[in-house]
């Protein structure tokens, strides 16, 4: 009984946060003494498997049926539901992606189970698995334990694990053809809304806004103070939502992901959709009036206390030190 | 056409929570409670699609306490035509599939054409209640829903799916079908004063559900303050102004960026 890991694609080409899936699931296996064995769902031998073949695993499978091209939740599914069937695994790990959440907690719902998640890291005593997910907006942190029999599905949030962790190999590639029953759904192709007119990626400082901005108008304090800095103005996503600001001034899981030297969040709480896109950055300023957002966690300075008071003095300091 | 939307209520966003005595969970009691922020979304997309249509009810459905009354109170405010409420004192011990179990025992008789969710509960967050429910329901579903193309409503409805990265998908679903629904996909109306009258004579029907242990139910063992990943200089000592020179100090003489 092992423990199966997803590989996500897309026509072939790998989503690279599989690999971080990867790693999670070697490591579990490494602590429980378990085979990890890989899982693509594709509608032909699919060209991903031989690259995936690579990394140390019992096996590949490559679940194969013609409508298994385009991804539905209905087909993905019932191939996903035979092999576990076939395999009768212990585990079966994912990466926390949109197409996992959308297609997982039915997975685990055929074999009357639930998903684990969006979890940060996991424990292992004695043979035991204990995971931790994030809770209340990122405000708190829950261990939780997995009862009854397996099998039992784990996601990880992305950054959980490093995909360039996963270690290296060679595993055999097998096919298993695979009965896909009705779809009900019919996808179109995926697009991307207007081509972004800012490429925050390149920026060297970055002034965010979240709802502590309170209204379209405030913008200009946050505007005045990346004025000041030569910065780029950014936004959470309620800021964008309501058009306050442009949607490719968006930072988060599905806006820009951005690394700059600099990041000032100003009335961001932390949201884990949110930090994703900036955790990376150089260093990290958090202006918040509540003590414990989540944003504090990650942030290498920090001011507890009302935005609307601390950013003209920032303004009125830069300009003098300018000056 | 009959929408069931779900609404849960949950701790306040800015509320400051306290953890419960056997670090479980928090001390609900603590806490002022709202309806869950996407699930707002999901009624106002409900009822937007009644009202395009020109026929059909929104049934709210809610699975907590008697004070999750003020969730189903609020929503028929708004225009929701009448509710179902699952009574259950201590529903935040259930896991999601013990909810979804639940819920699909009380509304499967509804046939409703459409059932929308919120797409995460701000809370326990389990992210899939409503996906449950559809496998449990017999009905296809889609998360995370950014817009819903009314005008496509027949046999068939065509909704946008938001995926990673700024890109989007659009899919045609027979219906019946279940849709989470993202925050932000519409303004959400506030309810009016004659709303609020009328929502004091709109049915609310109360079910008292029998609900099996789960075996596989994910306990949580402990909750706790996030561990800190940083070391972070707070400025100021509370003090917005101060903090703010002293920022600027660590932004000229430590990161050089002035
Ligand atoms: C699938 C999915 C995808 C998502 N994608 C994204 C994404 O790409 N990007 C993103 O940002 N979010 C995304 N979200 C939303 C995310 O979960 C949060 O809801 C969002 O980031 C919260 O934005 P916020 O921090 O601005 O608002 P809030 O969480 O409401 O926080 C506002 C903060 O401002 C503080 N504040 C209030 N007034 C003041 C003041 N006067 N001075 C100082 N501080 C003040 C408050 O203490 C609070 O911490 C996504 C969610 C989901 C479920
Ligand atoms: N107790 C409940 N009562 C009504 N709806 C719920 C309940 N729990 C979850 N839901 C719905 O399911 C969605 C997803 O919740 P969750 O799976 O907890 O993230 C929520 O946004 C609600 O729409």
């Amino acid at each position: 009984m092992s423990i199966l890991v997803f590989i996500e694609h897309k026509n072939c080409v790998l989503n690279k946060t599989s690999l971080e899936a990867v790693a999670a699931a070697q490591s579990i296996g490494k602590d429980l003494g378990r085979g990890v064995t890989a899982v693509l769902p594709c509608d032909k031998d699919c060209s991903l498997a031989q690259e995936i073949a690579g990394f140390a695993l019992e096996k590949v499978i490559v679940a194969k049926n013609e409508k298994l091209g385009a991804y539905t939740p209905d087909a993905y599914s019932d191939a996903w539901e035979q092999v576990i069937k076939a395999a009768n695994p212990q585990y079966v790990v994912m990466s926390h992606t949109y197409q996992v959440r959308d297609f997982a907690p039915k997975l685990a719902a055929r074999f009357e189970r639930e998903v684990v998640g969006d979890c940060i890291r996991y424990a292992s005593n004695a043979g035991k698995l204990s995971l931790t997910r994030r809770i209340f907006l990122g405000k708190l942190d829950a261990d939780v334990t997995l009862n009854g029999e397996g099998p039992y599905f784990i996601t990880f949030q992305s950054g959980a694990f490093r995909g360039d962790a996963a270690e290296r190999g060679s595993a055999p590639v097998e096919t298993m053809d695979v009965e896909v029953g009705e779809i009900r759904m019919t996808p179109e192709d995926p697009f991307q809304e207007a081509k972004a007119s800012v490429d925050l990626t390149k920026s060297e400082i970055i002034v965010a806004v979240g709802r502590g901005i309170k209204s379209q108008e405030n913008i200009a304090v946050a505007q005045q103070l990346a004025d000041a800095l030569g910065a780029d103005l950014a936004a959470s996503r309620p800021i964008c939502d309501s058009d306050w600001l442009p949607i490719d001034r968006q930072i988060g899981s599905s806006g820009q992901t951005v690394a700059p030297k600099v990041y000032i969040a100003l009335g961001i709480s932390g949201a884990i959709q949110h930090i994703v896109g900036m955790k990376n950055s150089g260093t990290i300023v958090a202006v918040n009036k509540d003590a414990e957002a989540p944003i504090f966690d990650i942030a290498d300075y920090g001011i507890v206390g009302d935005l609307f008071e601390a950013v003209p003095v920032m303004v009125e300091e830069i300009n003098k030190a300018k000056a | 056409m009959k929408i069931i939307v779900l609404m849960k209520q949950v701790a306040n966003k800015d509320a400051v929570l306290r953890i419960a005595g056997d670090e479980k969970w928090i001390n609900e009691a603590d806490v002022a409670q709202q309806t869950n922020e996407s699930d707002g979304y999901a009624l106002e997309e409900a009822l937007r699609t009644v009202e395009a249509k020109d026929e059909g009810e929104v049934v709210v459905c809610t699975l907590g306490p008697q004070g999750a009354k003020s969730v189903i109170k609020d929503a028929l405010a708004r225009g929701a035509h009448r509710a179902i409420h699952i009574i259950v004192e201590d529903s935040k011990s259930l896991s999601s599939f013990q909810i979804a179990k639940t819920i699909s025992e009380a509304i499967r008789d509804e046939k409703a054409d459409l059932i929308f969710t919120g797409l995460q509960s701000d809370d326990a967050s389990y992210g899939q209640t409503g996906v449950i429910l559809a496998e449990l329901l017999g009905i296809p579903h889609a998360t995370i829903v950014i817009e819903v193309d009314r005008a496509s409503l027949g046999d068939t409805l065509r909704v946008k799916r938001e995926l990673e990265s700024g890109w989007y998908q659009w899919f045609t679903y027979k219906l019946p079908a279940l849709f989470t629904i993202q925050s932000g996909i519409s303004q959400i109306r506030y309810a009016s004063l004659k709303g609020i009258m009328a929502a004091k004579s709109k049915p609310v029907s109360e079910v008292t559900p029998n609900i099996e242990p789960f075996a596989s139910a994910p306990k949580i063992e402990k909750v706790y303050m996030p561990l800190k990943t940083k070391q972070t200089q707070m400025l100021g000592n509370g003090d917005a102004k101060a903090g703010a020179v002293e920022l600027v100090e660590k932004l000229r003489s430590e990161v050089r960026v002035i």
